[in-house]
């Protein structure tokens, strides 16, 4: 190697040092500036909730709002029950049940309702299209959820049967704590 | 500045050269509204004055709302009805503000098409039209965040559904959504956040508009036949143009209050014609409002977001070549956005020879489909998402990718246009015959 090379690989050292140096420090003192539009400790705060539903008649529903986003309480008729626990899984559009207790499970109505007789259902209301409140009061095509945003239709049990979302209602991590008060989170 | 030869600026007085000497600033003014601009131009050259003075009342108007507006969950609703109650004459400000937005985009959208019309967009203006683009895309932004901040249901849901535009991209969507948001969904954080990017996107705008201007004094403006200024001599370019100031200047000043004849109007007799009447009601994250309707500037683009569901071809083509990953949620939004760069790669997808729509027969006629196809795609955005709309738009918003994909690299092989007269000052001397010599 001659002696001019040996100078000039040299200074190219010291140019990539110099810039990866810059670079690190750029992206340093940038990420504040990006970090600060995520969610602050209070928001991030992770509040547990407990819910009463003892006042909640069968086929009707109780919204609780919770980290910012509506969940349903459903509590459901035997008609709306057994309408879901009938429907084939072959007709289902998202065959996953969504529910953040069950990964991986289908989207039998068993593995989305909170209880094993089905009575109560706990969902986050909020459409997977684009982040509307469905309406509730059995209505749409399947007699649960209708979306008025871009039509999407959701069943007994939550689940998207027609329109434009992708996706079944969340089901969110949820238990009994006694018979008459749910805990979320 | 200026390709087209003309009389520049020459300081004569002592203070004159040493200022420019120092700064030669006033050079630089004179330059500019003394451009030699094409004695052709119709009215439909008029758009650009109407923006930038209706840039400046936003900025004006907007500033002055800033002093009496609280952007905080709990008032920014009451503020705003305090801006409109109490404040001296703060409902006109408002007035003015929320109906400037609206004049704001008729007029962008008049330019817009007066530049598809007339080819202005085609070499050597194409820095100018994507230029352009970029301040069309900042009014958008602009726009969508400060309708946010009155904080009523339509400000909150339209947040809510747009914000859930970028939480559709793959895999990264929804931590982008929450990094916008400021947390899980929208509230103080994001009501914060939009009120401060309101107050700078006008600012971005200012700087685009400059470049946007110094973009096509360089080249000098378009004309309706299409024809470029003669740049053999002064004396030439002299038959082709007159300065801008005065000629031009006065014409404007014209149009412009003949526009704002108009806009007073509506802002004294009719100003929440264009708005919502939800937007009344302050927000409430536990109740969406029967329908979500965007702002009526927003709604060919909402249409074409809407028209690709499932049971379309090809989003189902493109999930499955993708493996699934591109769903119909993220195929809408890519078609949206698309929409939007098809337009701004024009001056590429334009293949024809000639300039000026007005000598290119069959361009015109498709040219004027596309006119009606986006105020028929705008009458679809504000129509509920069923049958028959549902198939209308994406009968329109398929036209509207084949006029820019198919229809415009194809005319230019096929068509047959009509020749354009050799100059702008013949164009002129057969609408305005000369006064014969006394």
């Amino acid at each position: 190697m001659s002696h001019a090379e040996d100078k000039g690989s040299r200074r190219d050292f010291l140019y990539v040092a110099t810039a990866s140096t810059g670079a690190v420090a750029l992206g340093a003192a940038v990420w504040p500036l990006v970090d600060q539009m995520n969610a602050s400790a209070d928001v991030q705060a992770l509040a547990s909730k407990e819910v009463d539903i003892s006042n909640i008649e069968v086929g009707t529903q109780l919204t609780v709002k919770w980290l910012g986003k509506p969940v349903f309480f459903r509590h459901r008729t035997d008609e709306e029950i057994e309408a879901s626990r009938n429907t084939p899984l072959e007709d289902l559009k998202d065959p996953t049940s969504q529910n953040n207790t069950k990964w991986e499970s289908d989207a039998s109505d068993v593995n989305r309702a909170l209880d094993e007789d089905g009575k109560w259902l706990v969902m986050i209301g909020v459409c997977t299209h684009l982040g509307c409140i469905p309406l509730g009061g059995a209505s749409g095509d399947f007699g649960g959820w209708f979306c008025p945003c871009h039509g999407s239709h959701y069943d007994t049990a939550g689940r998207i049967r027609k329109g434009p979302a992708p996706l079944n209602l969340l089901v969110p991590d949820a238990a009994f704590l006694s018979d008459t008060v749910i805990k979320l989170g | 500045m200026g390709g087209i030869p003309h009389d520049k600026y020459e300081p004569k007085t002592k203070p004159e050269k040493w200022l420019h000497s120092r700064l030669p600033i006033v050079g630089l003014i004179y330059d500019t509204i003394m451009i030699p601009t094409p004695k052709n131009l119709n009215w439909m050259w008029i758009w650009g004055i109407v923006l930038a003075f209706t840039l400046v009342v936003q900025i004006v108007t907007g500033i002055i709302l800033a002093m009496h507006y609280t952007p905080n969950v709990n008032m920014a609703f009451q503020s705003v009805e305090h801006i409109m109650r109490n404040v001296n004459g703060g409902w006109l400000l408002r007035y003015v503000h929320m109906n400037g937005a609206t004049l704001f985009f008729i007029a962008v959208y008049l330019h817009i098409f007066r530049g598809l019309y007339y080819g202005s967009y085609k070499a050597p203006r194409e820095v100018t039209w994507i230029i352009g683009m970029l301040i069309y895309l900042a009014m958008m932004a602009t726009g969508f965040l400060g309708y946010v901040l009155p904080w009523g249901q339509m400000s909150f849901w339209g947040a809510t559904v747009i914000t859930g535009l970028f939480g559709a991209i793959p895999g990264i969507g929804e931590s982008i959504q929450a990094w916008l948001l400021g947390g899980p969904s929208v509230d103080n954080a994001t009501l914060n956040r939009f009120f401060s990017l309101h107050y700078l996107l006008p600012f971005v705008i200012v700087a685009l508009v400059a470049l946007h201007i110094w973009a096509f004094h360089t080249t000098g403006n378009s004309n309706p036949t299409g024809v470029e200024v003669r740049r053999g001599s002064k004396a030439e370019a002299e038959k082709d143009t007159l300065p801008f100031w005065p000629y031009f200047v006065i014409k404007d000043l014209y149009a412009l209050v003949v526009v704002l004849v108009v806009f007073a109007a509506v802002v004294g007799f009719m100003p929440n014609f264009f708005g919502e009447p939800d937007n009344y009601i302050m927000a409430d994250p536990l109740k969406t409002p029967a329908e979500i309707v965007p702002q009526w500037y927003y709604l060919p683009f909402y249409a074409i977001l809407r028209a690709f569901t499932d049971d379309v071809w090809a989003v189902q083509f493109a999930s499955f070549i993708s493996g699934g990953i591109i769903d119909a949620k993220f195929f809408g939004v890519v078609a949206m956005f698309g929409s939007i760069f098809v337009m701004a790669l024009v001056p590429w997808l334009d293949t024809s020879k000639v300039r000026s729509g007005r000598f290119r027969p069959a361009f015109r006629f498709f040219f004027w489909i596309l006119a009606f196809d986006f105020m028929f795609l705008m009458w679809l955005g504000a129509r509920p998402a069923y049958e028959p709309y549902s198939t209308f738009a994406l009968i329109g918003s398929t036209y509207w990718f084949a006029y820019f994909l198919i229809i415009l690299p194809l005319l230019g092989v096929f068509e047959r246009p009509q020749t354009p007269p050799d100059t702008i000052e013949a164009d002129f001397d057969s609408h305005y015959p000369p006064k014969p010599a006394e």
